[in-house]
């Protein structure tokens, strides 16, 4: 069992690395947007090392535009927008990670159960999780993070909701295909149970497309989550969160002090497109490796 | 096939109805089964008199059994009463402000989805067209970028660059102080034109440029790439290769590749009408638009739960017939669609 473990593991590994050499088409996709998110990532690990100022105390002058000392400007109570920025990497980074967690933790194992057992079971969770696919996923977060209340964990839970029909769709999809293949029937033959062909035949199966699904969402999400803390949804002040900033900003910007918005939404873009074009490079691999 | 076009509506309508009910049970039970008493974030406080509370859960409806909320609602709903507001003002049908708002977030999303499918179709076919080459990397990354920007900061630039420095657009609200329009539709544009007010009709096409724009591009990305594929796919097809070989070129062939590839755009169509209905609660926001959206971020400041129960069930209802209307467009378009 180690020995297979290990194996997978390395293998997972050098299918994760060898997208990053050669010459093939949207390696350069890949490429970047690694480089942007591992930037992000860093910037949120070693937040307290990069920041030059607290990100809540008055550092200075208010509405100072940006300099060699403040990269960004100060806002208007006069607190380094830069410094803001890398602490504001970590909730934002926290908030979707977590939800990704908990939509895969939920979707994927419906998927799972509803795809490999069919029958009514799987018609009612479908129909369920069409109707939430069809529903407006901001408003649907909306309205649970309305009736949780603001914090960081309510929003991943109200994102975490949102984003459960697109693991259940997908692979419930890949179930219903593979279920019917000869390694599953080998393995029945066998004597394996059905919890042991989901989780240990079908499963393995499924990483490359849950990796796909997972970078999409998760640019997907970062966007929702902005978008809820834009709203006032997420964190209270001071705590620095990228939409909440640009939220505060607004009443300056038209007053030409658009640096405390333009680069808190600078960065929510770029995260969303770091994750976007890992999963377009990931998914165009994907489909030709089936093709051919 | 014999039964024609109305049977192929009825019956598709009446297959939205558990939609509609299984949205409406999802929205119900959620917020239910949330932690946290909506009557107490309401009143803001713990200690409130024992009658206070007693009557603002008469008001929310939350008084009776479960059972009996879901179907009170559900029967309430199908009469257009969607409860009445908890906060200030106290007591007020959520059904006004639907029947208020409605009509401004429907002329954004409707302007914005049209400039989305447009600017998705042109960018679609000229990647496809020049496939392979700098235009079409440039198209592809058009359609990241488009998909990835963040609404309010994207619509807070254009407003800084065409409402600020170049001073062309107005950056907030339906129309210019001191004008009204009699009440047909809501609509601005669609009444202006109908009461042939022409100084409304220009003040409420101004308001919606930057508005629309800004989600219309946002929402173009998504098409582009399924245009594109789609085309190139059609492009390949032996009746294109047959009108090539009789001598039709360029744009001609274009067209009628385009006709082929549009069927499955139309299909993305319902399902980016309820993306267009989520950013359009953060554009209305951005651009202090009337709305729905921002009727909804009001009332969640007042943590008033019943209007945004209300406001959400009066979305699924419209998502519902939103998915009625791609269907006809469906079966409209596409000949083998079996009625």
């Amino acid at each position: 069992m180690a020995e297979t473990l290990a194996w997978r593991a390395r293998n997972l590994a050098t299918s994760l690395i060898a997208p990053l050499r050669g010459r093939a088409p949207g390696v350069w996709m890949l490429r970047v947007g690694l480089a942007i998110v591992l930037t992000v990532v860093f910037m949120a690990v070693f937040a307290p090392f990069i920041a030059p100022y607290s990100p809540v105390k008055r550092v200075d002058r208010g509405y100072l535009p940006p300099s060699w000392e403040h990269l960004m400007g100060t806002d208007n109570l006069g607190r380094d927008v830069f410094s803001r920025i890398v602490w504001g990497a970590r909730i934002i980074l926290k908030v979707v990670f977590m939800a990704s967690a908990l939509s895969m933790a939920v979707g994927i194992p419906l998927g799972l159960v509803s795809g490999y057992y069919g029958g009514r079971l799987d018609r009612v969770l479908s129909m369920v999780m069409d109707s939430m696919y069809a529903f407006p996923a901001l408003i649907l977060a909306i309205a649970i993070a309305a009736v949780l209340g603001p914090s960081p964990t309510n929003t991943a839970i109200a994102i975490a909701f949102v984003y459960v029909p697109t693991y259940f769709r997908m692979v419930r999809g890949q179930t219903l295909s593979l279920k019917s293949q000869l390694f599953v029937e080998a393995a029945r033959a066998i004597g394996a149970t059905h919890r042991s062909i989901m989780f240990n035949y079908i499963l393995p199966n499924l990483g490359h497309t849950i990796l796909v699904v997972f970078s999409l969402s998760v640019a997907d999400a970062i966007l929702t989550e902005a978008g809820l803390s834009f709203l006032g949804l997420s964190v209270t002040v001071p705590t620095p969160d990228w939409g909440y900033d640009l939220r505060k900003g607004q009443p300056f910007f038209l007053d030409g002090y658009w640096w405390m918005v333009f680069f808190p939404g600078m960065m929510v873009m770029l995260l969303a497109m770091g994750f976007a074009l890992i999963g377009e490079a990931l998914s165009e691999r994907l489909s030709t490796a089936q093709t051919r | 096939m014999a039964r024609g076009l109305g049977y192929y509506i009825a019956v598709r309508a009446l297959m939205i109805i558990p939609t509609i009910l299984v949205l409406y049970t999802i929205v119900f039970i959620l917020l239910r089964m949330l932690p946290g008493d909506p009557i107490l974030a309401v009143a803001g406080t713990k200690n409130i008199p024992p009658e206070q509370y007693e009557e603002l859960r008469r008001l929310a409806g939350l008084d009776k059994h479960p059972v009996v909320q879901y179907f009170d609602y559900l029967w309430g709903m199908l009469h257009g009463d969607f409860g009445v507001t908890l906060a200030t003002p106290r007591g007020t049908p959520v059904s006004r402000y639907i029947w208020q708002r409605f009509p401004a977030t429907l002329e954004l999303t409707i302007f914005s989805f049209a400039i989305s499918v447009l600017l998705g179709l042109a960018t679609g076919t000229v990647a496809a067209l020049r496939r392979g080459g700098m235009v079409d990397a440039g198209m592809r990354v058009y359609s990241i970028v488009a998909y990835t920007l963040f609404i309010p900061w994207f619509g807070m630039i254009l407003q800084y660059i065409f409402g600020l420095q170049l001073a062309w657009l107005p950056t907030s609200g339906r129309l210019d102080p001191g004008l009204t329009v009699d009440r047909v539709t809501g609509l601005y544009v669609l009444d202006s034109l109908i009461t042939r007010n022409w100084d409304v009709l220009k003040s409420a096409l101004a308001h919606l440029v930057l508005p629309s724009i800004t989600l219309g591009i946002v929402l173009s990305g998504a098409y582009t790439r399924l245009v594109r594929n789609n085309m190139v796919d059609v492009l390949g097809q032996d009746f294109i290769r047959a009108y090539q070989a009789r001598g039709v070129r360029g744009w001609k062939v274009a067209w009628y590749a385009l006709k082929n590839a549009f069927i499955p755009v139309v299909t993305l169509m319902g399902l980016q009408f309820a993306i267009l209905l989520g950013g359009a609660v953060l554009t209305e926001t951005t651009f202090s638009w009337p709305g729905m959206g921002t009727f909804i971020v009001d009332r969640i400041e007042y943590r008033d739960y019943t209007s945004i129960q209300g406001a959400v069930v009066f979305f699924a209802l419209f998502v519902g017939l939103i998915s009625l209307i791609v269907d006809i467009v469906y079966a409209l378009l596409d000949p083998r669609v079996k009625y």
